[in-house]
């Protein structure tokens, strides 16, 4: 984990395009669809739950169970996602033009709005039992992790190298066999990284999903974060404190029992011909592999995976199945993206019909200048924590001793769900009567806040030691030093560390700029609330135009400043 | 598995006709790779594709594995068009391309994979391979532990599993240092001659002239753009052939020769074909390197002309490398090859005694008047009133020419010559180019 892959999806072309405009209509208008489909079953929706959230800590590990079988569910979905989705763009060339624009706006969609649309849509999907709103709340963690895990394993498809490829082919592999020989082994590596960050993202969906109203209906899913919202309801304090210990274990427990495992076992998929120096190490792997009976059964299991891999699947001859009309294949892909983009038009069109149904432009106008507002929340913000985070990571950065403590810690703060904290926050705000519109702008970078720090850890760690050598014995001292050696040195990790930061808070707006505390509710202008209000009175036609203009904010702010920020540091101040 | 050399009748294992093969050049233009090849493999020899790098011979190669279509002419593998990779043919790969995350029996497994064989008999034909690869004892190994001769023994057994009809070798040795090159050669030979290798032939590709000489029974040379078969030579000294051996040297010598025929000056050919005006293909060889050869051979023992063997052996440097950078010097006039050898021009000996500065004034002077694609971009920074201009613009010119990859390559090239000469500037960051020299 030295070396963080660099965010996904950014290393590749800078300027807008019409595709993006494109994707960002058809992902809008599924919404719209969702949404519609929602709102015309006209079922009343009753309490699901039986038995209230209990606040006794007693009930806690219980809670805590199901909040984390929440997640692996919405992993696995995820991974399942990933390999068909991601594989079909690297595959194929005219879906490629369809699939890679739509996830590049999916990542930008507030997934918290979001979950507005999805709560109903399961709910009606299965009318009256828990299943549909368990499913929601699966689908909302999924939807915080599969976009970035199918970007990696798409570029990691893109890029098989050319002899393993060749050798497969002409070794005879069928296609499912190469999907497990080659494709996904040699994705892993990218892979689990990507689905470490979606872990450590999703912790915070899972507890936002757990409690979740929409116009007059409520979901409450017994786990921790049900936990967390009905002890801000009855405003007890200690019980805020329970769920924050009870997270801590948790997600160490998940750290120690399967993610350090994974990473341990996924080393062997790096692609490098040469042994590393230092590989990641993890203690339950040794256990597995070093006791006779846990080895024997891993090995059962393994082999059992290994000959689903050999099952000989009817290979589906693609290039028997091509028409064999005589068409240019120039005038078949023009055809394809008129299709596209015709598409996109009418359903542009249907989302616009949709919202203006209710709403007129001055509604429109309200939804950006709230965008405005919370953009200069996230720019100030983002330069804030940089300028406490930078210097404190260089300076653990160079001293291994040190970064070898902290980098495990700010790891683990960035993974644990900063919601849980919010009520303190709020106390505190009620308590000293301060103006919320400032102080509660700082909850939307708690949690955020740690991937800069750790990112800037990894990269003044890997700072080239004959470069510093270089500085010392130049007299390269005081700012010289930090402008011509350690920034551009870390340079790459910090924008890697910002961009998730900075996307992470966006996110969070629309659980920060509203927070309550008992009856009492304090509100901090801006989309987030805008957004969050508009869920709570069901007012769906707002929450759609909210969504759509966050993703115009996100997308622009990544293209025009993230993206060339990447771009330079990739290109010019990248080291080796 | 004894009999298999010279076993069965003379019949055609593989078989072309006038294959060609072009790919599309930026500018809808066809590049054309290969030329009107014919071929044909046999049971029971190894034949050798000897030619530079970027002749054609490895898509020649590939196309015979099956994994590039020809454009045109007929390609068949025992009287069966080539369409896919034919069964019975196994390909060793340069860079070995072996699976990082699997086990070195696994990775011999993988050959057996998709031929239905069960798993019983899988596992005993690959440890077999193993075994007479001199992989005994490595079996559980992951290849990254491996050393590179070690690596290129398991991509052999991987191939050798599948007891193909034809072995395919792509510049097999290539990829590892002399030694260990050296030991694996005689050590393929040695289980050839005696009989215990499972395949009926082998197809190798290669630059190295003396690598060809010391392992195939016959020798096709290729010549470059467009990749053509240029003559065929006989092989016949007996295995094990010694590399000090008289008749030894002088056949790699005539094959020297053989490939340095089209000396200087380059016949001036149709417009359009790479090689001449702007349209120059220009490899990127370091001006340190140009200065260190043209030094080498105005000092001693050559003094100013050199046979190319005897260079190659004291430079140690494999004949297809040296073939680059006297090209490059005989492009700019201070040299030029002919008959084996590589002799100097005024200019290259004068070079070889001037300081820096005026080397480098010398060197601007040739690329003004040999390099057209160099006099060009300067004469435009001439003649703009901003002297400056952006490289797409060239880059463009150069694609009507040649692919995009050697458009890059050139303009590589360029760029770096041109600094030396200090010529004109390069901005990587905005892709312009200048007269903001600080000369």
């Amino acid at each position: 984990m030295k070396n963080p892959a660099p965010p996904t999806g950014l290393g590749r072309a800078l300027a807008p395009n019409l595709f993006d405009l494109a994707a960002l209509s058809l992902v809008a208008g599924a919404l719209v669809m969702i949404v519609h489909g929602a709102s015309q079953t006209d079922v009343p929706l009753t309490l699901l739950d039986a038995t209230p959230i209990s606040l006794d800590p007693a009930n806690l590990p219980e809670y805590a169970l199901r909040t984390t079988l929440r997640m692996l569910a919405a992993m696995v979905a995820s991974l399942v996602f990933t390999f068909i989705y991601a594989t079909l763009a690297a595959k194929s060339r005219r879906a490629e033009i369809v699939l890679i624009p739509i996830l590049d706006i999916l990542q930008s969609v507030p997934i918290l709005g979001f979950l507005t649309f999805t709560v109903i849509f399961f709910m009606n999907l299965f009318p009256g039992r828990v299943l549909g709103a368990e499913l929601a709340s699966v689908f909302a963690i999924f939807t915080s992790q599969a976009w970035n895990m199918t970007f990696s394993m798409y570029q990691s498809l893109r890029n098989v190298p050319k002899d393993l490829d060749e050798a497969a082919k002409s070794f005879h592999l069928s296609w499912w066999r190469r999907f497990w020989r080659l494709d996904v082994p040699f994705a892993m590596p990218g892979l689990v990284w990507n689905a470490m960050m979606s872990m450590s993202g999703g912790w915070f969906f899972v507890v936002a999903s757990e409690a979740i109203t929409v116009g007059d209906t409520t979901v409450t899913l017994p786990g921790v974060g049900a936990y967390v919202a009905t002890a801000i309801k009855d405003q007890n304090l200690p019980a805020v404190g329970y769920a924050v210990l009870t997270m801590l274990a948790v997600i160490i427990i998940y750290d120690q029992l399967l993610f350090r495992p994974i990473v341990a076992w996924a080393d062997k998929f790096r692609f490098e011909q040469t042994a590393s120096a230092e590989a990641p190490s993890s203690w339950l792997l040794d256990l597995f592999r070093q006791t006779r009976f846990l080895r024997t059964f891993a090995g059962a299991v393994s082999d059992i995976v290994e000959s689903t891999t050999r099952i000989r699947l009817p290979a589906p001859d693609l290039s028997k199945l091509k028409f064999q009309l005589n068409v240019p294949a120039r005038l078949v892909d023009a055809i394809w993206i008129t299709i596209i983009f015709g598409g996109a038009l009418v359903i542009g069109w249907r989302v616009f019909a949709y919202v203006f149904a209710t709403l007129n432009w001055s509604d429109v106008l309200t939804a950006f200048t709230d965008g405005f507002y919370t953009l200069i929340r996230v720019v100030v913000l983002i330069a804030l924590a940089s300028l406490i985070w930078v210097p404190i990571g260089v300076w653990i950065g160079l001293r291994p001793s040190i970064a070898e403590k902290v980098q495990p810690l700010a790891q683990f703060l960035a993974a644990f769900p900063a919601n849980i904290l919010f009520p303190a926050a709020v106390v505190l705000i009620i308590h000293f009567q301060l103006n919320p519109n400032i102080w509660l702008s700082p909850l939307m970078i708690l949690g955020t806040q740690w991937y800069i720090l750790f990112n800037v850890v990894a990269g003044a760690s890997a700072f080239p030691g004959d470069l510093k050598e270089a500085a010392q014995s130049f007299h390269l001292t005081g700012w010289k030093w930090w402008r011509f050696v350690i920034l551009p040195g870390v340079f790459p990790y910090y924008i890697t560390g910002a961009i998730t930061a900075s996307g992470g808070s966006w996110n969070a707006a629309i659980v920060a700029e509203v927070a309550s505390w008992g009856d009492q509710k304090l509100t901090a202008v801006g989309l987030g609330s805008y957004i969050a209000n508009a869920t709570e009175a069901g007012d769906f036609h707002r929450v759609v135009l909210g969504i759509v203009v966050m993703c115009i904010f996100v997308t622009l702010f990544n293209r025009l400043l993230w993206r060339p920020l990447y771009g330079f540091a990739e290109s010019r101040l990248r080291l080796g | 598995m004894l009999d298999v050399v010279n076993a069965g009748p003379e019949s055609a294992l593989i078989d072309l006709e006038s294959v060609n093969r072009s790919f599309a050049k930026a500018n809808g233009d066809e590049l054309v790779v290969l030329e009107k090849v014919d071929l044909t493999i046999k049971s029971g020899e190894i034949v050798g594709l000897l030619g530079r790098s970027g002749s054609g011979k490895s898509t020649l190669l590939r196309i015979i594995a099956g994994l590039v279509k020809p454009s045109s002419g007929l390609a068949a593998c025992r009287g069966k068009p080539i369409d896919g990779p034919p069964r019975g043919i196994a390909m060793v790969f340069q860079s070995f391309a072996l699976f990082p995350w699997l086990t070195v029996l696994e990775n011999v497994e993988l050959g057996l994979d998709a031929l239905g064989v069960a798993q019983a008999e899988q596992r005993k034909r690959a440890l077999a391979a193993i075994d007479l690869i001199g992989l005994d004892g490595f079996e559980s190994a992951y290849p990254k532990e491996l050393s590179g001769g070690m690596r290129q023994r398991v991509g052999f057994a991987r191939a050798l599993v599948v007891h193909p009809d034809l072995l395919l070798m792509d510049e097999p040795f290539s990829a590892l240092d002399v030694l260990t090159a050296e030991t694996l050669r005689t050590d393929i030979i040695d289980l050839w001659v005696e009989g215990r290798l499972p395949m009926k032939s082998v197809l190798m590709v290669t630059h190295n002239i003396e690598e060809a000489v010391l392992m195939c029974d016959r020798i096709l040379v290729f010549s470059s753009n467009p990749g053509r078969i240029a003559s065929e030579i006989k092989v016949e000294l007996p295995h094990p052939r010694n590399r000090l051996n008289p008749q030894f040297r002088a056949l790699v010598d005539s094959i020297y020769a053989r490939m340095t025929q089209r000396a200087e000056p380059r016949p001036s050919t149709v417009d359009g074909i790479p090689g001449t005006g702007v349209g120059m293909v220009l490899h990127p060889i370091s001006t340190n390197v140009l200065a260190g050869l043209i030094e080498a051979v105005a000092a001693e023992p050559f003094y100013g002309r050199a046979d190319l063997p005897v260079l190659a052996d004291k430079l140690q440097m494999e004949a297809d490398e040296l073939f680059h950078i006297a090209e490059a010097i005989q492009l700019l006039r201070f040299g030029m090859l002919s008959e084996g050898d590589f002799l100097l021009s005024d200019a290259g000996r004068a070079f070889a005694d001037l300081d820096t500065d005026e080397r480098k004034k010398l060197f601007s002077q040739h690329l003004i008047n040999y390099v057209p694609i160099i006099s060009l971009i300067r004469r435009v920074l001439d003649e703009r009133p901003s002297h400056s201009a952006p490289a797409a613009r060239f880059r463009n010119e150069l694609e009507d020419y040649m692919s995009e990859d050697y458009a890059e390559e050139t303009l590589d090239t360029v760029v770096s010559w041109a600094r030396y000469a200090e010529l004109f500037a390069y901005d990587e960051m905005s892709e312009m180019f200048s007269l903001e020299n600080p000369n």
